[in-house]
C-alpha cells in the first residue's frame, strides 16, 4: 500500500448546524432540508442519497417550514416573516414576499399545488396563489388568537387543520371560517399550567386529524364531530414532528428525546374494515430533538438538532435484502470544506461565517509503521478571517503557495493576499475586484497559483489571473457548448495548467483547454451525480467518482475512457465498494506512483492501484489486515487494486502533501456531541 | 383388598404444581393443575383440594377444559394417553391412547373431534425436535380408545406448551422456537416464518421464550429472553408484518397470557411481578409485585374473574382481575438443595425441611399442603446469579418440639466461613417458634451434626444440645437461667467442649434415655456419659468413615448403630461392647425394595402414623406404626405403601364436593320448587315438623342424582325408585344418617357395575325402601309389595313426561 507520514488533523472545530425542517418530494424523489442556520440542502434519493445542491445560510433568514409545490418548486418561510421561493438552478433565493403576519411558523401547499397556506404568529392563516413565476396573496382566513404553529390541508383542498397553543382548529377554505375548535389536553403528568403546543398536525383524507403536541401525545381526532378517537402517549417530553405517508397507512413522529416512532394503520382482523392505529417501531438514532420528519414511500426520514439526517428504509417496502434496505446516517456535508496549500503546508478551514488558516505541525522523529511520532513543531493557527454581512460562506480556497485566500458568499466574492514575514502573518484584501456575472459556487487555484477558477451559474467558469503584489484580472469566462442552466459545483485543473474539468448540476462534465480558453470536449453523459473530479498530473487523465460509487478514468488528450476504465466497467466493481454509503469527496494522486489514485469518503480512504487486478466477488474488499499476516509470497496471490484504510474516520479531507506525507482531517462525532446542549434527561434502567 | 399386600413406592404428594399452566373451570370456581401424575382440582374460593384425578402413569403435561362440554377436562401425559375427566366427581370418562409421549395439549372450540398435541419427532426420548400434530379423537363409546389418526401441522417447534398458541377462532397457530416465529394458517394451509436476529448492537437477546394469541384480534404476543414482549400484527403478509415492543422485564419473560376479551396482556418473569399491559400500550401498565418467586405460568379464567400464576417455589397464586391476590395454593417448596434433610416436627408431625431460601417449611404430609414457613435467616433474599447467600444447613427439634436448633452458614471462596446457630423456643400463644438465642460461630468450622437430648419427660433436667463440628470438637449447650432482678430470661450457653485426638467430629447421637452420648470422629465412635461428660469407651473398627450414627430404641436401646462410608452397617452392643457388622445384603434385612426411584435417595425419615395401621403381612410390620418417606434427587417426596392407590388416597374429598359449583339446571330448579312447595305445605300443616323437608334436601340419593353428570348416571329406571323413595316421608328420622350412608354405598356399587345385570338392579330397589321406611315395610305382604312396585312404574312415566 505504501507508507506515509500522516498528519492527523483534529483541530477543525466544525459543528454542523441542526436540522430544522424536511420536505420530501415524491415526484422528483428529492429531499429538501433546512438547517437552523438557514442553509438549505437538496438530497437526491435516486442518486444514492447524494447531497446534490446546497444554498448557504443567511444570518437573518431562518427557515421554519419548507414545502414543495407545483412540481419541483420549493418554497420556504421563516421567522423573518418572508415567504421565499428558491432557485434550484442558480442556488439562491429567487424572490421573497412579506406575509404581513409576523413570523411564519408553518407553510403548506394544497394537493393540486395551486395554493399555499401560511400560519403566522398573529394567529392568521393566509392563502397565497401559486402563479407560474411568483406567488400572490389571495386572502386571509378568519384570524384567531394564538400563533399558528402547524397546519395541514385536507387532500381535497376544502379544509385546513391548524395547530395552535392548547387547541386545534379546522377552517373551511371557501368561507374562511373556523368550523371546528378542538381543545387539546394540557398534560398527561406534571403541572397542568404548562401549555400544550400542537407542534404538528396532519389531515387525512377520511377526515381524521392527527396531532402531535408538547405533552408527548399523538392524538387522532374526528374533524367532523371534533371528538377524540385515539390517544397514544409517546414521550414524557414533547412530540415535535409528524409526517404521513402518501397512502395514509403509516405515520412517523419525532420526539424531543431523539426517538422516532412509526404508527401503522392495521386491521384488527383480516378482511374486516375495522382498523386501528398501532405504534409499531421505535427508532433511537438521534440524541437530541427530532425537529423534522418526512415519510417517503419506502423510508422514514428524520432530522434532528444533533445535525444528523437519518434515512431508515422500511424493510417491508424495500424488496430483497439489498443495499436499499440499509440505514443511512448523514452528519457531514458531501462537500469539501477544507482546502490545502500543498507547498506551504497550510490548511484552510471553511466555517459558515469565517475561515481559519492553519500551518501544519512538523516532526523531526522517524519511526516504524504504526508509531505515533512526537510533534516537534505544533500546528499553528495563522489567521481567522471573518466574513462581513449576514450571508454565509459558500466556498473558499487557498492557493498552493499559500499566499492567496479566496472565498465567496452568495452575492460577493473576496480575495486576500497573505504574506508571511518571519513569524508574522499579514493579510490584505484585494480591493479592485472585477465584476463577475453570477455567484461563485466553487473556487480553485491552478497548481502554479497564477490563476483562480470560479465556478458560476449556467455552467460557466470564470478565470481570474492573480497578479503580484495584490491584484487580479478577469481573463476569460468559459461556457459549455450546449446551453446549460445548472450551476457548476466541481472543478478540477491539471497540474500543467492546460486543462480544466467542470461538473455541473446537470451532471455533465465539460473539459476546457486553458491554453486556448475554449471547450475541449465533454465526457460522455452518465446518469448519476458527480461527487469528485481530479486530473492526473502525469497522464492528464480525468478521474471521476459518481454518487453510485462508480469510478471512471477519462483520457483528456484522446477524448475517451481509458482502457483501464473500460476494464473496470466490464469487470464490475466489488459489491463491498458499491455498497458504501457515503460518496467519494476528494481524489488526489501520488506523482511518484502514477498508477495510484487516492480517494476518500467519510469512512475510509483508499489507494486504487491500477496495476493490480481488480477484486472478484469472492475476495473480501477490505483485506489489508489479513494481507499483513500473510507471507510475502502468499500475499502476492491475494492483493487487489483496492487498498483501503479505515483507521481515520470520520474523514473530512485527505491530501498528499509531497511523496511520503499525507494530511488527514478528522472530525470525531463525539467532539460534535460535546458542542451540543445536553439532551433531555432520560432514566436509564440499571443506572 | 387384603390380597394386595405388595409393597409399593408411592409418590406421596409434594409434586410440582407449577409444571404446566393451570386451568380454570368455566365458572372459575375450580382450578385444575397438574401435579406429578395427577391432576388436582382445587376450589378457588377455599384453596382446598377437592379432587385428585388419578390414572396417568407418567407426568401430566397438559390440561384443558373440553370446549364442547365445560364440565369435562382433558389431560395429557408423557405416558402417551389423553384422558377425559368429569372433574366435578373426579371420574375418568375416557382414555385415548396416542402412543407418543405427549408434551403439550391444545383444544379448539371450532374443531369438534380433533385436538392438538406436541410429540417428539421420532418418538424418541432424546429427540430434540418436536412436532405439532392434530389427533382425531374417535367417537367410540369405549372406555379406552386408540387415537392413531395423526396429521402433522408444524415441524421443528419448541417442546414447551408455552411456545405454541392458537389464534382467534382457531384461524391460525403460532409457535416460537429459537429465533423464529412460525404461523400456520389453517384455512390457507400456509406457513409464515418470521425470523429475528440473535442479538443487536444494544445487547438485545431476541430468543423467543413464549407466545400468546389475542382472542379477538389478529395479534400475537411473544416473550423474549431479554425481557421484551413483541406484539406482532399483520402477520398474514409475508413482508408487511410489523411488531411493536413492550419492555419492562429486565430478564426472561417466562409466560404471557391475554385476558379473555384481549384488552389486557399479562406477563411475568424472574422479577416475581405480574405486569398487566392494557390495550397493548407501553404506557398503560399495572403491576402486582412481591409474588414471592419467579412466575412460570400465567392462566386466565374463561369468565374473566381470575388470573393465576404458577411459581417456581411450587405455589399457585390466584389473582382477582383487579390485581389483588385472592388465594394461594402452596405445595412443597422445592428448588434449593435440601441441606437440612428431612426432619419431623414432633408437635405437628409435619415434615420440616428447607423451603424458600433461608426458610424452614413445615409441610403436612396428610393434606399435601404447606403449613407454614419459618424465616430463619431473616435477611432479604436477593435474586442474582452468582451471589452467595446465607444458607440454612441444619435443623433439629427437641423431643417434644419445644426447642428448635438451626444452623446457617455462608461460604464464599474469598471470605471466611460465616456460621450462626439459632435456638428457637416454641411459643404456645403465637403457636410458632420465637428466637431465643443466637450464637455466632458455634464451631471454628462447619457444623456436621446437632442433636437434642430427649429429656422432656424428666422435667428437672435442663434441655441439652450437642453440636459436632469439623474443627474436631463437639460442644454441649445447655439452657441457662440468667435472669436478672428485673427481667427473666433464659438463654443457651456452652457447657462442655470435647474432642478426640482432634479428629473432625462427624455425628452425634443421644441414647433414648439421654444417659449416653455417642460422637463419631472419622472412623472412631466415642461414647460419653452425659452427666459427667466422661469418655466411657471408644469403638474403633476400621471398616470406614462413620457416616451415620443412631442408638436403638425401646427394647433395643442397648445397641448403637452406625453406617460407614464403604457400605457396612455396624451394630455395637453397649453392654458387652461387642460389635456386629452387617453387610446390607447378608443378614436378611426385613425388606428390600429395589429400583425405587431414578437417581439417589437423598434423605429419608420415618414419620409416625397418627393411627397405627393394621398391616396384614408379617413382612411389612415395620410399616404399621410409622411410614418411611424419602426424598429423591429430583426432589420428589416418596413413600412406601401396601395399600392400593384408590384406597390410600382417602376419598374424603368426595364429601367436599361443593354444592355451589353445580350449575343450576332446569331439573334442579323444578325439584327445588317442588321441595319449597312441600316445605311450605309441611310448615303450614304441621307447624313444628321441619324434619321431612330436611330429609329431602339431604337425601344422598337426590344428591347423587343431582351431582352426577347425566352420562354417567345409571339407567333412569333404576334411579327412579331411589328418587321416589327419597321423596317419601319416613315416619322416623333418627336413622337417616346411617341409612344415607348405606344408600350412597349402594348406589356407588351400582354405578360400578352399571346396568349390566338387570337382576341385581331389580333387587336393590327392593332393599332400599325397606331400610328407609324402617319399621313399616316388614309388615307389608308380597301382594302389597307388588302394588307398590306398580305405583313406582307409574311414577316413572310421570317423570319421563317432565
Amino acid at each position: 500500500m505504501g507508507e506515509f507520514q500522516v498528519h492527523r488533523v483534529r483541530f477543525f472545530a466544525y459543528v454542523p448546524a441542526g436540522i430544522r425542517c424536511l420536505a420530501h418530494s415524491a415526484r422528483s424523489d428529492r429531499l429538501a432540508l433546512a438547517r437552523t442556520d438557514g442553509a438549505l440542502e437538496l438530497y437526491n434519493f435516486a442518486a444514492n442519497y447524494f447531497q446534490e445542491k446546497g444554498i448557504p445560510g443567511h444570518e437573518t433568514r431562518s427557515i421554519e417550514a419548507l414545502c414543495w409545490a407545483a412540481g419541483d418548486r420549493l418554497f420556504g418561510a421563516g421567522l423573518s416573516g418572508d415567504i421565499s421561493e428558491y432557485d434550484l438552478e442558480k442556488l439562491r433565493v429567487k424572490y421573497s414576499l412579506d406575509g404581513f403576519g409576523g413570523p411564519i411558523w408553518s407553510l403548506a401547499a394544497d394537493a393540486h399545488g395551486t395554493q399555499l397556506a401560511v400560519g403566522c404568529e398573529d394567529g392568521s392563516v393566509k392563502l397565497f396563489q401559486i402563479l407560474p413565476d411568483k406567488i400572490q396573496f389571495e386572502r386571509s382566513l378568519d384570524r384567531q388568537k394564538g400563533r399558528i404553529l402547524s397546519l395541514s390541508w385536507h387532500p381535497s383542498g376544502t379544509r385546513i387543520a391548524v395547530g395552535s397553543i392548547d387547541l386545534l382548529r379546522v377552517f373551511d377554505v371557501r368561507s374562511g371560517h373556523s368550523i371546528q375548535r378542538i381543545l387539546v389536553d394540557r398534560c398527561l403528568q406534571g403541572p397542568q399550567s404548562r401549555e400544550c403546543v400542537v407542534w404538528s398536525v396532519a389531515f387525512l383524507s377520511d377526515g381524521t386529524i392527527v396531532s402531535a403536541d408538547s405533552a408527548g401525545k399523538v392524538q387522532f381526532w374526528d374533524s367532523e364531530k371534533g371528538t377524540l378517537l385515539e390517544t397514544h402517549p409517546v414521550s414524557s417530553s414533547a412530540v415535535l414532528s409528524l409526517a404521513v405517508c402518501e397512502t395514509e397507512d403509516s405515520i412517523v413522529v419525532g420526539t424531543s428525546e431523539g426517538a422516532v416512532y412509526q404508527f401503522q394503520l392495521l386491521p384488527l382482523k383480516w378482511g374486516s374494515a375495522e382498523s386501528q392505529w398501532v405504534r409499531t417501531k421505535p427508532f433511537q438514532h438521534h440524541t437530541h430533538d427530532v425537529r423534522a420528519v418526512a415519510h417517503s414511500a419506502t423510508a422514514l426520514i428524520s432530522g434532528g438538532l444533533d445535525a444528523q439526517l437519518v434515512i431508515r428504509p422500511l424493510m417491508e417496502k424495500v424488496h430483497g435484502k439489498s443495499y436499499d434496505a440499509a440505514l443511512r446516517k448523514f452528519t457531514y456535508p458531501h462537500r469539501r470544506l477544507v482546502s490545502c496549500a500543498k507547498k506551504a503546508r497550510l490548511l484552510l478551514f471553511q466555517f459558515p461565517q469565517h475561515l481559519e488558516l492553519w500551518k501544519l505541525g512538523a516532526t523531526s522523529a522517524t519511526g516504524k509503521d504504526g508509531d505515533v511520532l512526537p510533534v516537534s513543531r505544533a500546528p499553528e493557527h495563522l489567521l481567522q478571517l471573518k466574513s462581513k454581512g449576514p450571508e454565509h460562506i459558500c466556498c473558499s480556497c487557498v492557493s498552493p503557495c499559500g499566499s492567496w485566500v479566496a472565498y465567496s458568499t452568495a452575492s460577493r466574492f473576496h480575495l486576500h493576499r497573505v504574506r508571511y514575514e518571519n513569524d508574522r502573518v499579514s493579510i490584505k484584501r484585494v480591493a479592485a475586484m472585477p465584476k463577475l456575472q453570477g455567484s461563485a459556487h466553487q473556487l480553485l487555484c491552478s497548481a502554479d497559483s497564477s490563476r483562480l477558477l470560479v465556478a458560476s451559474d449556467q455552467g460557466s467558469v470564470h478565470i481570474l489571473e492573480l497578479l503580484e503584489p495584490g491584484g487580479c484580472r478577469h481573463l476569460q469566462t468559459l461556457r459549455p457548448n450546449s446551453e446549460s442552466m445548472e450551476a457548476v459545483y466541481l472543478l478540477a485543473v491539471s497540474a500543467d495548467g492546460d486543462w480544466l474539468a467542470a461538473a455541473g448540476g446537470d451532471w455533465a462534465i465539460n473539459i476546457y483547454s486553458l491554453r486556448h480558453f475554449k471547450p475541449h470536449c465533454t465526457v460522455p453523459a452518465y446518469n448519476c451525480a458527480v461527487t469528485a473530479l481530479a486530473i492526473h498530473p502525469v497522464t492528464n487523465n480525468l478521474v471521476i467518482a459518481h454518487s453510485d460509487q462508480q469510478v471512471f478514468e477519462f483520457s483528456i488528450p484522446s477524448r475517451e475512457y481509458t482502457a483501464w476504465s473500460r476494464k473496470v466497467q466490464q469487470h464490475g466493481l466489488h459489491r463491498g465498494w458499491l455498497e458504501r454509503d457515503t460518496p467519494i469527496t476528494h481524489i488526489t494522486f501520488n506523482p511518484k506512483e502514477p498508477a495510484h489514485i487516492l480517494l476518500h469518503d467519510t469512512h475510509m480512504f483508499c489507494i486504487l492501484d491500477k496495476s493490480l487486478p481488480l477484486p472478484d466477488a469472492a475476495t473480501s474488499l477490505m483485506n489489508q489486515i489479513t494481507l499483513k499476516q500473510l507471507s510475502e509470497k502468499a500475499r502476492r496471490g491475494h492483493v487487489h487494486a483496492f487498498k483501503i484504510c479505515k483507521k481515520y474516520r470520520p474523514l473530512l479531507f485527505m491530501e498528499l502533501l509531497d511523496e511520503g506525507s499525507l494530511v488527514v482531517v478528522e472530525r470525531p462525532v463525539m467532539d460534535i456531541k460535546t458542542q451540543l446542549p445536553p439532551p433531555v434527561q432520560q432514566k436509564k434502567f440499571g443506572t | 383388598m387384603v390380597a394386595q399386600e405388595a409393597l409399593r413406592v408411592v409418590r406421596c404428594g409434594g409434586s410440582k404444581l407449577s409444571g404446566t399452566r393451570a386451568a380454570f373451570s368455566a365458572d372459575a370456581k375450580s382450578l385444575f393443575c397438574a401435579s406429578g401424575d395427577y391432576v388436582k382440582v382445587y376450589s378457588t374460593a377455599t384453596e382446598e383440594c377437592v379432587h385428585i384425578l388419578q390414572g396417568h402413569t407418567n407426568l401430566v403435561t397438559g390440561i384443558q377444559l373440553n370446549p364442547q362440554n365445560h364440565m369435562q377436562l382433558y389431560s395429557c401425559s408423557l405416558d402417551g394417553t389423553i384422558k377425559l375427566w368429569d372433574f366435578t366427581d373426579g371420574i375418568l370418562i375416557k382414555t385415548f391412547v396416542v402412543g407418543y409421549k405427549l408434551f403439550a395439549f391444545y383444544t379448539l372450540a371450532g374443531s369438534e373431534d380433533s385436538v392438538f398435541i406436541i410429540i417428539p419427532k421420532r418418538n424418541e426420548e432424546a429427540s430434540d425436535s418436536f412436532q405439532l400434530v392434530s389427533v382425531k379423537l374417535p367417537k367410540i363409546p369405549d372406555q379406552e380408545v386408540e387415537a392413531k389418526e395423526l396429521s402433522l401441522i408444524l415441524d421443528d417447534i419448541g417442546q414447551s406448551p408455552k411456545c405454541t398458541a392458537f389464534g382467534r377462532e382457531g384461524e391460525y397457530v403460532a409457535s416460537v422456537c429459537g429465533l423464529h416465529l412460525l404461523v400456520y394458517f389453517f384455512k390457507k394451509k400456509k406457513i409464515h416464518r418470521f425470523p429475528l436476529s440473535a442479538t443487536s448492537s444494544k445487547g438485545a437477546n431476541n430468543y423467543f421464550t413464549c407466545v400468546a394469541c389475542h382472542p379477538k384480534e389478529d395479534c400475537i404476543a411473544s416473550g423474549h429472553k431479554d425481557g421484551k414482549i413483541r406484539l406482532w400484527r399483520n402477520f398474514n403478509h409475508k413482508r408487511e408484518y410489523t411488531f411493536s415492543t413492550l419492555h419492562w422485564h429486565h430478564d426472561v419473560v417466562m409466560d404471557l397470557a391475554f385476558s379473555v376479551e384481549g384488552t389486557s396482556l399479562l406477563s411475568g418473569g424472574v422479577e416475581s411481578v405480574l405486569v398487566q399491559w392494557r390495550d397493548g400500550s407501553d404506557c398503560k401498565k399495572e403491576f402486582l409485585p412481591r409474588l414471592g418467586s419467579t412466575i412460570e405460568h400465567i392462566a386466565a379464567s374463561p369468565n374473566g374473574t381470575f388470573f393465576c400464576t404458577s411459581h417456581t417455589d411450587n405455589k399457585i397464586t390466584i389473582i382477582h382481575s383487579n390485581l389483588r391476590v385472592s388465594a394461594i395454593i402452596q405445595g412443597l417448596v422445592k428448588g434449593t438443595d435440601v441441606k437440612t434433610g428431612l426432619v419431623v416436627d414432633p408437635r405437628t408431625k409435619a415434615l420440616v425441611l428447607n423451603g424458600k431460601p433461608g426458610h424452614l417449611q413445615f409441610y403436612c404430609l396428610q393434606t399435601d399442603k404447606q403449613l407454614y414457613n419459618l424465616d430463619i435467616v431473616q435477611q432479604e433474599y436477593i435474586h442474582q446469579i452468582g451471589l452467595n447467600q446465607v444458607d440454612l444447613v441444619k435443623a433439629a427439634f427437641s423431643a417434644r418440639g419445644s426447642w428448635l436448633a438451626t444452623v446457617e452458614q455462608r461460604e464464599d471462596k474469598e471470605t471466611e466461613l460465616e456460621l450462626q446457630m439459632k435456638l428457637w423456643s416454641y411459643d404456645e400463644q403465637t403457636q410458632s417458634f420465637t428466637l431465643n438465642t443466637r450464637i455466632n460461630m458455634p464451631h471454628e468450622s462447619h457444623v456436621t451434626a446437632l442433636c437434642f437430648r430427649d429429656t422432656d419427660e424428666l422435667e428437672d433436667v435442663t434441655p441439652t444440645l450437642v453440636t459436632a463440628g469439623k474443627d474436631g470438637r463437639f460442644k454441649v449447650w445447655v439452657l441457662v437461667n440468667d435472669s436478672d432482678a428485673e427481667k427473666q430470661s433464659m438463654g443457651w450457653s456452652c457447657d462442655f467442649v470435647g474432642s478426640y485426638h482432634n479428629y473432625p467430629a462427624n455425628n452425634c447421637c443421644f441414647s433414648e434415655d439421654g444417659s449416653l452420648l455417642a460422637v463419631s470422629f472419622e472412623e472412631t465412635v466415642t461414647v460419653w456419659d452425659s452427666d459427667t461428660w466422661d469418655l466411657k469407651c471408644t469403638f474403633c473398627h476400621p471398616p470406614g468413615r462413620i457416616r451415620n450414627l443412631c442408638f436403638g430404641r425401646l427394647s433395643c436401646s442397648k445397641y448403637l448403630l452406625g453406617t460407614t462410608s464403604n457400605g457396612f452397617l455396624c451394630c455395637w452392643n453397649l453392654l458387652s461392647c461387642a460389635l456386629f457388622v452387617f453387610k446390607p445384603n447378608e443378614p436378611r434385612p426385613l425388606c428390600i425394595q429395589r429400583n425405587i426411584c431414578r437417581g439417589r435417595v437423598q434423605w429419608a425419615v420415618f414419620i409416625p402414623r397418627e393411627v397405627p395401621e393394621s398391616v396384614g403381612s408379617e413382612n411389612h410390620k415395620w410399616l404399621s406404626r410409622s411410614q418411611l418417606y424419602f426424598l429423591t434427587q429430583t426432589q420428589d417426596l416418596m413413600t412406601f405403601s401396601t395399600k392400593s392407590t384408590e384406597e390410600r388416597l382417602t376419598p374424603s374429598s368426595k364429601q367436599l364436593a361443593i354444592e355451589e359449583s353445580l350449575p343450576v339446571t332446569p331439573f334442579y330448579l323444578l325439584l327445588g320448587k317442588h321441595r319449597n312447595q312441600q316445605q311450605s305445605k309441611e310448615n303450614a300443616d304441621l307447624g313444628t315438623a321441619v324434619v321431612p323437608s330436611h330429609l329431602a334436601q339431604h337425601s344422598p340419593a337426590i344428591k347423587e342424582l343431582l351431582h352426577t353428570p347425566a352420562h354417567v348416571l345409571p339407567s333412569a329406571s333404576f334411579l327412579c325408585s331411589i328418587f321416589i323413595n327419597s321423596l317419601l316421608i319416613p315416619k322416623e328420622n333418627k336413622s337417616a344418617g346411617e341409612v344415607a350412608d348405606e344408600v350412597e354405598m349402594d348406589s356407588e356399587k351400582a354405578e360400578d357395575e352399571s346396568d349390566e345385570d338387570i337382576e341385581v338392579t331389580e333387587m336393590e330397589p327392593d332393599i332400599n325402601p325397606t331400610e328407609i321406611l324402617g319399621e313399616i315395610t316388614p309388615k307389608l305382604s308380597k301382594s302389597q309389595e307388588k302394588e307398590l312396585r306398580k305405583i313406582r312404574r307409574m311414577d316413572y312415566s310421570w317423570i319421563a313426561a317432565l
